[in-house]
């Protein structure tokens, strides 16, 4: 079985706006599947069904199935501390937490409840490395958070959810804030990280969806209207609405 | 992620629980003095004539206990009090929020939260040493210790809740209806007083109403300026006359009285009376402000 | 700039009759810049009414009260029947009665309001909850008196005591530290919360490690104002607590006390050829707390805004 499997998910807010309508979907392990489409086609949305942060949201219905490992993660047995914990999240905008760099990253691990210094600072420079961090910052880990650059902090953010030893890593337009040198670094970053994650993004611009995915999923208000490997959806697009989009009828 | 024992869970529960009994506490704490209030109190209902109650001479020591010159008492000094400092209140929070410059706001603001700090022993105490010779010789009257000389002094402890919450309500109103109005070519004033005051108005009006409340609940500095006169007005001169607000009477007498005595229920009745009054004006302030919000967010969205 | 207007430009003959210049009647009333000045002009004024007697006060106070002051005079018991000698156990009084009501205020309040900011349903049940912090900030300072005297002295046996009084106090200091600390908690953003919970932290995790870490300024702002307005109350401490001529300091909380709000309020009506040196001085005394507890909100709010981390 695929790594997410989602089966008939439909989810509406509170207000009224039905964000998801009967989506399908199934997503294989150490693969970065790419979610774009105009905003408000449910995206973010589904994002964070994966990792149940919809929980904080005002939601009335939701309804269907999602499936990571084989297991419904809707389901009110499921630990969602735990879950959160394998299923880690990169938002739009880099905020670090105010903490120091070290704490930063350390966190999700000290919450858990580790408290062995040793194993954090371990974790944590393993975390930092896998970011391409480690350098930059090795010599000022009590250094607050904030006090590093736009593209640092993005960097920093993941390795926070690095440093948790996650399986599926989710990213919520993460580069939108970083001017492009950064964007490219955080790319290229997704690209080594791929080996040993699951990687579901949902990027800002359909180029970038262009560059960095292997397989794509194009959501319009709330339905998805195609999923294809990115070769053929950026090329051949089967719906005409994905293509219009994509050439930029509209957007 | 095998090495990670699982947090205990009962701390977290316990805490939360915790954290919701004191939530709710406020509520118990009200209905606690409204009972305590309640028990001590209505006994006096019974206990004493109906007419002596009404009635309009205060004088327990014989048995009269007509409450209606300390509402009375209560009433024109809060009125008078608020006369001088709604103007003077308002004012100053229009001219904070609308018109101030950044250095004039840092050095009005600190001064008025002075005078909110300031304990109503020492205004009461400047008031019988300063205000009140001052009132005498300026109005050529017996004595200094009247209504007017604590209503200018109720004035004064009032002015900065009146000044706060009504800076907090002009500052609510949004950047663009300001700029709106001027880019149409009215004036500053203008904008005031068409634009922002009325779109403001239940902010200002609940900065009066919790003003006023203020000034009907305060106690020493009352008690130390108005006399100690619980009559009735016979004209308009009365404002140049002492009085005693039902505060003022309740902290001069509880000294004195014995425990369950009739007296001492009365006080307690005249507790309940300003609970209630102030629980009406606090609940119409509430909801004063909490409509006011959803009206805003409407026009906005 | 942009407070002033341009001027009107030319005009045109098609455009008479439009102008006020051109009708008799608005040529008498005030063009509205005129009116303008005079408005701000009456504004300015209202302020200065309203601040100048708080700058005099304040003056007066230092220039009759400073001569009484002395290290004995703040340090000594008084003696010759009130009439001299030293504030010692009215300061020392007042001190008590503020850290018992910090002691009972100050967790509950806190508790209290990290349930409405970060617990409380969008109910029913909560709008009641507001509307009881609303109520207890208003009730008058000497109902608060008879509450404590009817359930503190009297109901619990307390007797007048420093427990009772501190008891009464921090009933009536709830409410500000409850509603300081919720704004407090409200200003930290949402974001931390979201972030700290998509790593895997509780609810209450994040609220002990992130929102109130960040909250404490605020709170501690809070904190200060209310026991600065409890510590100057004299009618709540009346019947609770506060006695005159106590021949000893308190032992114990079951001890009445004397306090310097009550101090002053029995000096300055009803002890007969009391010195106004010493009146005065003790004025002094409740000053200096009050500005001195300004001050200190005032730092910790500012050095707050400056190293915020957001």
């Amino acid at each position: 079985m695929d790594k997410i499997v989602i089966e008939h998910l439909t989810l509406t807010y509170s207000d009224g706006t039905e964000s998801l309508k009967d989506v399908s979907l199934s997503i294989p392990a150490n693969t970065i599947t790419v979610l774009f489409g105009p905003s408000g086609g449910g995206k973010s949305s589904l994002l964070r069904i994966l990792n149940r942060l919809n929980d904080l949201a005002d939601v009335t219905t939701l309804k269907g199935k999602a499936l990571i490992n084989g297991k419904d993660i809707l389901s009110p047995e499921i630990d969602v501390s735990a879950l959160r914990r394998k299923v880690g999240m990169v938002f739009s905008r880099p905020v670090p937490l105010p903490l120091s760099i070290f704490d930063n990253v350390s966190y999700g691990l000290v919450m858990a409840g580790v408290n062995n210094k040793k194993r954090l600072a371990e974790a944590v420079e393993m975390a930092l490395t896998q970011c391409v961090l480690w350098d930059e910052v090795k010599d000022r880990l009590n250094a607050p958070g904030i006090a590093l650059s736009g593209g640092q902090q993005q960097r920093l953010c993941m390795a926070r959810v690095l440093s948790l030893e996650p399986e599926i890593i989710l990213l919520d337009e993460p580069t939108s804030a970083l001017d492009p040198l950064a964007t490219a670094k955080i790319e290229e970053l997704l690209r080594e990280l791929k080996e040993k994650f699951t990687i579901v993004i949902a990027p800002h611009n359909t180029q970038q969806a262009a560059r960095i995915s292997d397989t794509a999923a194009f959501f319009l208000q709330g339905e998805l209207v195609e999923y294809a490997p990115a070769e053929t959806m950026f090329t051949l697009p089967k719906d005409k609405r994905t293509q219009d989009y994509i050439t930029g009828r509209f957007g | 992620m095998e090495e990670i024992r699982s947090r205990p869970v009962w701390k977290e529960i316990l805490a939360t629980r915790v954290i919701q009994i004191c939530g709710y506490s406020s509520i118990l704490f009200v209905l606690l003095i409204l009972y305590f209030l309640l028990s001590e109190g209505l006994p006096a209902v019974w206990t004493t004539d109906i007419t002596s109650l009404l009635g309009t001479r205060w004088y327990p020591t014989e048995g009269f206990f007509g409450i209606w010159p300390l509402i009375f008492g209560s009433v024109i000094v809060t009125l008078g009090a608020g006369l001088v400092s709604v103007p003077l209140g308002i004012g100053t929070a229009v001219y904070i929020s609308e018109i101030a410059p950044r250095w004039a706001k840092e050095a009005l603001k600190p001064l008025v939260e002075i005078l909110a700090g300031l304990p109503s022993v020492v205004l009461g105490f400047l008031g019988i040493l300063v205000l009140s010779p001052f009132m005498r010789r300026l109005l050529d009257m017996p004595t200094g210790l009247t209504a007017l000389t604590g209503a200018i002094l109720l004035g004064m402890i009032s002015i900065p809740t009146i000044v706060s919450v009504g800076e907090d309500a002009l500052n609510t109103v949004p950047k663009a209806y300001r700029e709106a109005s001027m880019a149409l070519g009215a004036t500053r004033w203008q904008t005031i007083w068409g634009i922002t005051l009325p779109a403001a108005k239940s902010g200002v009006i609940t900065a009066v109403l919790l003003g006023l409340g203020r000034a009907m609940g305060e106690t020493m500095a009352v008690m130390m300026v108005t006399g100690n006169a619980p009559v009735l007005p016979h004209s308009l001169q009365a404002i140049f006359m002492p009085v005693r607000t039902m505060t003022a009477t309740i902290a001069s007498e509880m000294g004195e009285v014995a425990a369950g005595s009739v007296h001492y229920s009365v006080l307690f009745l005249i507790g309940i009376i300003l609970f209630i009054i102030s629980l009406v004006v606090n609940v119409l302030a509430f909801t004063l402000s909490s409509r006011k919000i959803t009206r805003s967010e409407r026009l906005l969205s | 700039m942009f407070w002033h207007l341009p001027s009107v430009p030319a005009k045109s003959p098609a455009a008479k009759g439009c102008f006020p210049e051109d009708n008799p009647l608005q040529k008498r009333m005030l063009a509205p810049q005129q009116v303008e000045k005079i408005g701000i002009g009456l504004l300015i004024l209202i302020s200065l009414i309203t601040v100048l007697p708080i700058i005099l006060i304040v003056v007066y106070i230092f220039i009759q009260g400073v001569p009484a002051f002395s290290w004995e005079f703040l340090s000594s018991m008084p003696s010759n029947g009130m009439k001299s000698g030293g504030l010692w156990p009215a300061i020392i009084g007042t001190f008590y009665l503020t850290l018992g009501t910090a002691i009972f205020s100050v967790p509950l309040g806190i508790a209290a309001a990290v349930y409405i900011a970060e617990y409380a349903p969008n109910n029913q049940w909560t709008r009641l909850i507001r509307i009881a912090i609303i109520n207890l900030a208003g009730i008058p300072s000497v109902v608060y008196g008879l509450f404590g005297l009817g359930l503190f002295v009297v109901f619990l046996k307390f007797g007048t005591s420093i427990l009772a009084a501190s008891l009464t106090l921090s009933i009536m200091t709830l409410p500000v530290i409850i509603s300081t600390t919720e704004e407090a908690l409200r200003s930290v953003p949402t974001s931390f919360r979201v972030i700290s919970v998509s790593l895997g932290a509780t609810r209450w995790q994040t609220i002990w490690r992130i929102v109130l870490p960040q909250a404490v300024p605020g709170i501690l702002t809070g904190v200060i104002l209310g026991l600065e307005r409890a510590a100057g109350e004299t009618a709540p401490i009346l019947f609770t607590g506060a006695a005159f001529f106590l021949p000893r300091l308190p032992q114990s909380p079951f001890d009445a006390t004397m306090a310097l709000p009550y101090h002053l309020f029995v000096i300055s009506t009803q002890v007969p050829g009391m010195p106004i040196q010493i009146q005065y001085g003790t004025v002094l005394v409740l000053l200096l707390f009050v500005l001195g507890m300004n001050l200190a909100a005032t730092t910790i709010r500012s050095r707050a805004r400056a190293n915020r981390q957001w």
